[in-house]
């Protein structure tokens, strides 16, 4: 007994170490310097003001919820639409059909794509003198390339939506693939046989069925958008501008007094992903006790 | 009535396919088109202008195999920048399987007391975003000296990984019946014959798919590489990302090529084993 309890220490401490020291550690130091505690400048004394700073002074404070109004509204509205997007082509793309697995294979496209060349992507295809503009133009739609809308770089955070859509979709597609294969048809011909209409079939049957793993993925998704850089660095504007870019920029500033405040807005965001996270399992332990 | 909507329902795929395809045809045309304005939608001319700028081919009249070996062995920094790349995403791939392999085994086949705490703090790093801990690990890594140089990049590469290599690899352990390692050892195998004849063969399939897993969440680390590595370390998406900002779409669009290729090349293999179920799928959406 005693030498499987070694055997269990010794095989987990490994990779524990590497997630202590780097991961929690890097988690801690931060919180030390966003209170102030920077010893290469000769800053011991401990307080919060980095955080009143960032989000009540008079020069951040504008900059702060406008960042956190738009980290808000762009995780939401991609989460939902990716979602949206995957359920209805995973339901259609269930049935049989011509060139089915080319098409199965170009909607998982994006899954192994970095965010990064999604974001490039969006850029070509999007941007006003990109390849939609150029068929738009072709078919008569529009003149010169300022007719075709501002969708990249646009202060309503369009183009990070539709690049986080492009790449989640997908993620989203292969686990709704996974559960309707799983569940097989048999739900859906009984409900059919009992008399369900379509839009029955699909809000009481499939819906419920796939939603626990639809949930779960989302909150991966939501998560993931509200604290990344890339997407927001290369497709966003300065002003209004997502917490992650903000939270660098300051960290990247010269000012070494500036860097308490990057500190202090990179907390700020995994508190708030920290919460959200803590909010889903409580909120699905609840529906699981129910049920 | 139900014919029709079965063929709206399949036109819309189609059509969802093709918006889907479209950010990779324009990566095409940006990459060997020469002068593509607006509002062409085909090019008028071809060109290998980019490649030729990149120094990933040579000029027109030297492109022999000398020539190639030559322009090459110049060094270029997308070359450079590959190199890194792969030879980053090798050595944190092998390490992350090594140190997670005993431990997906201990967490896989046996019950023991804070089990669900360890596999909690174990998928942490998958939940918070890495601007969570890299800004103060970039100052601890500068006091260590890890700061701008490979090693540091290849150690900070290791926290997104591990918690992937080892959930997947858990994964595989708990569908693992360790009685024929038994079996070998009472038929007089040691301890490294039984691990390589029985147990490496049993979950080799599942183990490439967790590698290969890594090598890419590696390959397309930027935030993480640019802190630490200082612009010291340049990998390709440094690259992708820089040029970007600069905007010369040809020459983006060209490295974003090189940079998506094996990418692809890995969805193509692993198709069929990733699924919903699987640990590593969840990892995809953090790419």
């Amino acid at each position: 007994m005693g030498g499987e309890r070694l055997k269990i220490i010794l095989s987990l401490t490994p990779p524990l170490l590497i997630i202590f020291t780097l991961f929690f550690g890097g988690i801690f130091y931060g919180f030390l310097q966003s209170l102030g505690y920077q010893p290469a400048i000769g800053k011991y004394e401990i307080n919060f003001s980095a955080y009143y700073n960032v989000m009540f002074s008079e020069r951040y404070a504008k900059l702060f919820w406008t960042g956190l109004g738009l980290n808000l509204w762009v995780s939401f509205a991609s989460t939902f639409l990716a979602a949206v997007f995957a359920l209805f082509g995973a339901l259609a793309i269930r049935k049989t059909f011509f060139a089915k697995t080319i098409c199965n294979f170009i909607y998982s496209l994006n899954l192994p794509m970095p965010h990064l060349v999604v974001a490039v992507g969006i850029i070509f295809v999007f941007s006003q003198s990109g390849l939609l503009a150029r068929l738009a133009s072709q078919i008569g739609l529009i003149g010169s390339p300022g007719d075709f809308p501002v969708l990249v770089k646009d202060k309503y955070g369009l183009g990070i939506i539709l690049a986080y859509i492009w790449k989640e979709a997908a993620f989203f597609f292969i686990i709704l693939m996974s559960v309707l294969q799983s569940l097989g048809e048999n739900f859906e011909e009984l409900a059919q046989s009992l008399g369900a209409n379509r839009w029955q079939r699909f809000r009481y049957v499939i819906l419920p069925l796939v939603m626990p793993n639809l949930f779960s993925a989302s909150i991966i998704v939501f998560a993931f958008s509200f604290g990344a850089y890339e997407v927001p660095a290369l497709l966003g504007v300065i002003y209004p501008q997502m917490l992650p870019v903000m939270a660098f920029e300051f960290f990247l500033n010269p000012d070494l007094n500036a860097r308490s405040e990057g500190m202090a807005l990179s907390i700020i965001i995994a508190i708030i992903v920290m919460i959200l996270v803590v909010f889903y399992f409580w909120l699905t332990q609840a529906k699981i006790r129910k049920d | 009535m139900n014919n029709n909507l079965k063929k709206i329902n399949i036109y819309a795929i189609y059509l969802g396919a093709f918006i889907l395809i479209l950010p990779l045809i324009a990566f095409f045309i940006n990459a060997f088109s020469f002068r593509w304005f607006y509002p062409q939608v085909i090019p008028k001319e071809l060109s290998l202008q980019a490649w030729v700028r990149l120094k990933l081919i040579p000029k027109p009249g030297q492109r022999t195999f000398e020539g190639f070996i030559e322009l090459w062995a110049s060094n270029p920094a997308v070359i450079k920048a590959l190199l890194n790349s792969l030879s980053i995403g090798f050595l944190v791939t092998i390490v992350s399987i090594i140190i997670a392999l005993p431990a997906a085994r201990v967490l896989g086949l046996l019950n023991f007391r804070f089990k669900k705490l360890i596999i909690f703090i174990m998928v942490s790093p998958t939940i918070l975003p890495p601007i969570a801990f890299v800004l103060g690990l970039n100052i601890n890594f500068i006091s260590w000296g890890f700061s701008g140089n490979y090693f540091g990049v290849c150690l900070v590469h290791l926290v997104p990984i591990m918690p992937y290599v080892v959930l997947t690899m858990t994964g595989i352990f708990a569908n693992y019946n360790p009685d024929y390692e038994h079996q070998a050892r009472t038929l007089g195998a040691n301890k490294t014959k039984t691990f390589l004849l029985i147990t490496l063969p049993a979950i080799a399939p599942g183990m490439v798919v967790a590698a290969l897993f890594a090598f890419l969440v590696s390959w397309s680390q930027y935030l993480l590489t640019f802190l630490i590595g200082a612009g010291k370390v340049m990998t390709l998406p440094l690259l992708v990302f820089s040029t970007a900002s600069s905007g010369n779409p040809a020459l983006t669009a060209a490295i974003s090529i090189i940079f998506i290729f094996p990418a692809i090349l890995i969805l193509f293999f692993t198709s069929k084993f990733v699924s919903g179920e699987s640990g590593a799928t969840s990892g995809f959406g953090k790419i």
